[in-house]
C-alpha cells in the first residue's frame, strides 16, 4: 500500500513564487502570519552593545582591566550588563584560553545597572582558598571578555564581539598630582622661609597658651614636691600626633631635669616605650643630670585601652600628681583620663589631633593645644628659625587655599559654571 | 655618628615612601607590604622590652610598699595564666578555655565598667563647660542647650520645634571649625612630616 504525502505543498514551496499555480490564499496567509510572528519576535528582543572595548585601567598595580561600552540601542529597556570573562589558569595548568573556548567555559565577572558604561574588572590574587583563582587578572597577561544586556524581565541579549585587555602595572599615579602640586608647593615655601630666618629675618609665632604655660605648670609641681605626669596616648610611634607629643615630652623631661622633679610617663606600646626612655634619657642628658634619669619612671602599662586608662588613673590618684600632660593621639580614653586628672586638683594641659577628642579636652583640662597647634610646638618652644620656617611656609598654604574657598564660593554664588569646581576637581 | 645614622635612615625610608605613594606598580605595592611587615617585626621585638619594664615595675612596687603586694600577685598571676592559655592555638581560640574564659569574663566586663563611668565624667566636664562665666561661654551654653533639646527624647513639639536651627548649627558653623581644624592638621602633618624627613626635627630623638 503506498502512503500518501503528508502535505499538500512540498516543503520548499511554502513561501509563494511567481511561478503560477503554486499560490493561494492559505499560503499568503501562512506568509503574513510567519512575518508577524518574526518581526514581533525581533522588535522585543534586546540588542547587545555595540561595541566593546578592553584596556588597562589606569593608575593601579597591573591587575586591572578597564571595561568601556556604548549603550545598547535598547538601552530603555536595559536593566543590567553582565560583564563575562575567561579564566585565568597558568602556564603549568595549560595554554590560556582562547576566544574559540565554549560558552561553558565563560565566568560571570560582574553584573552593572542599565545606566553603567564601564567596569573595572580587578583580582591580584591568583590563588584562593589554596587553589587558582580562574578570576585572577594576570599583570601584562591577556584577558577576553564579552557582555551583554540583560532586561527587566530576564530576557538577554546576544553577546558581543569579544574585546582582549592587557593591564599593565603603572609607573605614576596621575590622580595624585594635586598631592604633588600642594607638597611641592609647601616645600618651596619651607625652603623660603628657612633660609630667609637663617639670614636673620624675624619671623613671629603668635603666643599659644597651652605651650607659654608649661614653664609654669612645671614649677608649680616642683613647689608642691608632687611628681609630673606625661601620658603620650593611645597611638602609635608612627603617629604624627605621638612624635609631636615626645617633642613636648622633651621639653618638659628637660625642665624636671633641672628642677629634680620626678617624672613619670606611663607608655601604652612597647615600640613607644623604648622612645620614650630615649627622649627622656637625651633631655636628662642634655640638662646635665644624666644621674637623675630613672629608667622605671617611664613604664609600660598596657597595649589596651581601657586597661592603660585604670593603670594611669590609679598612678594619679595614689601619687596625687600635680601637672598632668596628656599630648598625643587619644580617643575614649581622654575623657576618663582628663575628668580623673581634674579630681586630684592637677593642672591639665593637653594636646591632640583627633577631632572627636578635643572638646572633652576643652571641657576638662585647663590648656588644650588644638590640632596644628601640637605640630607647633617644636617650633614655638625651641624658637629655631629652622623650625619656625616650615610655620610660615603652612600658614601660606593655609591662606591660598582659603583663597580658593573663597573664589569656589564665588564662583559658584555669582557665575554658577562649575568651571572653578571642574578646575579644582581631581580628575 | 649616634645621631647622623638615624637621620640618614629616616630621610631614606622617608623619600622611599613618599616615592612609593606616587607609584601604583606591583613593585611599588610590594615594598610598601615589605616595609609595613618591618614594622609588625619591630613591634615584636619590642614586646620583651615591655614586657620586662611591666614585670619589673610590678616587683620593685611589691618590695617597696606592702600594700601593693596584693595587687602585683594579680598582675603577675594573670600575666602567667594567659601565658600558659595562649600555648596551643586550639587553647587560645577554643571558647571554653582558661585564655578565653578569662578574656570574656573578667577583662571585657572590666573594660565595659571603666567605659560605662564615660556617662558620669560627661556629665561633670559639660557642667564645668557650660558655666556661663563670659559671654563666650554664654553662647555656648545657650546653643549647647537648644542642640540639646533637639536631641534627646522630648515628646514631639518640643523636640522639632527647632529642627532648622539644629541642622544650621551643625552644618554651617560647626562644620566650618570642624573643617578648618581638620585642614589645619593636614597641612601641620605634611609639614611636621617634612621636618622629619628633612632632619629639621628631632626632638623625638631627645634633642630640641
Amino acid at each position: 500500500m503506498r502512503q500518501r504525502p503528508s502535505s499538500h505543498f512540498p516543503r520548499r514551496a511554502i513561501f509563494p513564487t511567481s511561478h503560477g499555480p503554486r499560490s493561494s490564499p492559505l499560503r499568503w496567509a501562512a506568509l503574513v502570519a510567519t512575518w508577524v510572528v518574526v518581526g514581533t519576535a525581533g522588535a522585543f528582543a534586546l540588542a547587545p552593545p555595540p561595541s566593546l572595548i578592553a584596556a588597562d585601567n589606569p593608575n593601579d598595580s597591573g591587575h586591572g582591566v578597564l571595561l568601556t561600552w556604548s549603550a545598547s540601542p535598547d538601552s530603555d529597556r536595559v536593566a543590567a550588563y553582565e560583564i563575562y570573562r575567561l579564566p585565568w589558569r597558568p602556564a603549568s595548568a595549560g595554554a590560556p584560553y582562547g576566544a574559540n573556548a565554549p560558552d561553558s567555559v565563560w565566568l560571570l565577572a560582574g553584573t552593572v545597572t542599565g545606566d553603567a558604561r564601564s567596569y573595572i574588572d580587578q583580582d591580584d590574587e591568583a590563588t584562593l582558598g589554596g587553589g587558582i583563582n580562574p578570576m585572577f587578572v594576570p599583570r601584562d597577561g591577556q584577558v577576553l571578555y564579552r557582555l551583554r544586556a540583560v532586561g527587566a524581565d530576564g530576557t538577554s541579549s546576544a553577546f558581543t564581539p569579544i574585546a582582549t585587555g592587557t593591564p599593565r602595572g603603572d609607573w605614576f599615579h596621575t590622580q595624585r598630582v594635586n598631592v604633588l602640586v600642594i607638597a611641592g608647593l609647601l616645600g618651596g615655601f619651607m625652603v623660603y622661609f628657612i633660609r630667609r630666618a637663617q639670614r636673620g629675618g624675624k619671623l613671629y609665632i603668635r603666643p599659644i597658651p597651652g605651650l607659654s604655660r608649661i614653664d609654669e605648670a612645671i614649677g608649680r609641681a616642683t613647689e608642691m614636691g608632687r611628681p609630673i605626669l606625661f601620658v603620650l596616648g593611645t597611638g602609635t610611634g608612627g603617629d604624627i600626633a605621638t612624635l609631636a607629643g615626645y617633642t613636648i615630652l622633651a621639653r618638659v623631661a628637660r625642665k624636671t631635669a633641672e628642677y629634680q622633679t620626678p617624672l613619670l610617663v606611663p607608655v601604652y606600646d612597647p615600640v613607644m616605650l623604648v622612645m620614650a626612655q630615649q627622649t627622656v634619657k637625651e633631655a636628662y642628658l642634655a640638662a646635665g643630670r644624666p644621674d637623675s634619669f630613672k629608667a622605671e619612671n617611664v613604664f609600660y602599662v598596657s597595649a589596651m585601652q581601657f586597661p592603660y586608662v585604670a593603670a594611669v588613673n590609679g598612678l594619679m590618684m595614689r601619687e596625687r600628681t600635680a601637672t598632668n600632660f596628656y599630648m598625643g593621639v587619644f580617643h575614649a580614653e581622654s575623657l576618663l583620663l582628663a575628668e580623673a586628672g581634674s579630681t586630684t586638683g592637677a593642672i591639665q594641659m593637653s594636646g591632640t589631633d583627633q577631632m572627636a577628642q578635643i572638646p572633652f579636652f576643652v571641657a576638662a583640662t585647663d590648656y588644650t593645644l588644638i590640632g596644628e597647634e601640637l605640630y607647633a610646638a617644636s617650633a614655638y618652644l625651641s624658637q629655631d628659625p629652622k623650625l619656625a620656617g616650615p610655620l610660615k611656609a603652612q600658614d601660606l598654604v593655609k591662606a591660598a587655599i582659603l583663597l580658593i574657598a573663597i573664589l569656589g564660593v564665588l564662583e559658584m554664588t555669582i557665575l554658577r559654571s562649575g568651571w572653578f569646581r571642574s578646575l579644582i576637581t581631581p580628575y | 655618628m649616634k645621631m647622623q645614622i638615624p637621620l640618614i635612615l629616616v630621610f631614606m625610608c622617608g623619600v622611599a615612601m613618599l616615592a612609593q605613594f606616587m607609584i601604583p606598580h606591583e613593585y611599588s605595592e610590594d615594598f610598601f607590604q615589605y616595609a609595613n611587615d618591618f614594622v609588625i617585626v619591630i613591634g615584636i621585638l619590642a614586646l620583651p622590652v615591655g614586657i620586662y619594664s611591666l614585670m619589673s615595675n610590678t616587683v620593685r612596687k611589691a618590695q617597696r610598699d606592702p600594700k601593693e603586694r596584693p595587687f602585683a600577685l594579680v598582675t603577675i598571676g594573670a600575666y602567667v595564666i594567659m601565658i600558659i592559655g595562649g600555648m596551643k592555638a586550639e587553647w587560645f581560640f577554643s571558647p571554653t578555655s582558661l585564655s578565653t574564659r578569662f578574656f570574656d569574663n573578667i577583662l571585657i566586663p572590666a573594660q565595659a565598667t571603666l567605659f560605662s563611668m564615660l556617662a558620669f565624667y560627661i556629665a561633670s566636664a559639660a557642667y564645668r563647660a557650660f558655666r556661663a562665666r563670659t559671654a563666650l561661654a554664654a553662647v555656648l551654653l545657650v546653643t549647647a542647650f537648644v542642640v540639646m533639646l533637639r536631641l534627646i527624647p522630648l515628646p514631639e513639639p518640643i523636640a522639632t520645634w527647632n529642627n532648622g536651627l539644629v541642622r544650621w548649627i551643625l552644618e554651617v558653623p560647626n562644620m566650618a571649625a570642624k573643617r578648618a581644624i581638620v585642614m589645619g592638621v593636614a597641612l601641620g602633618g605634611i609639614t611636621y612630616s617634612t621636618k622629619i624627613l628633612l632632619g629639621i626635627e628631632r626632638a623625638y630623638m631627645g634633642g630640641e
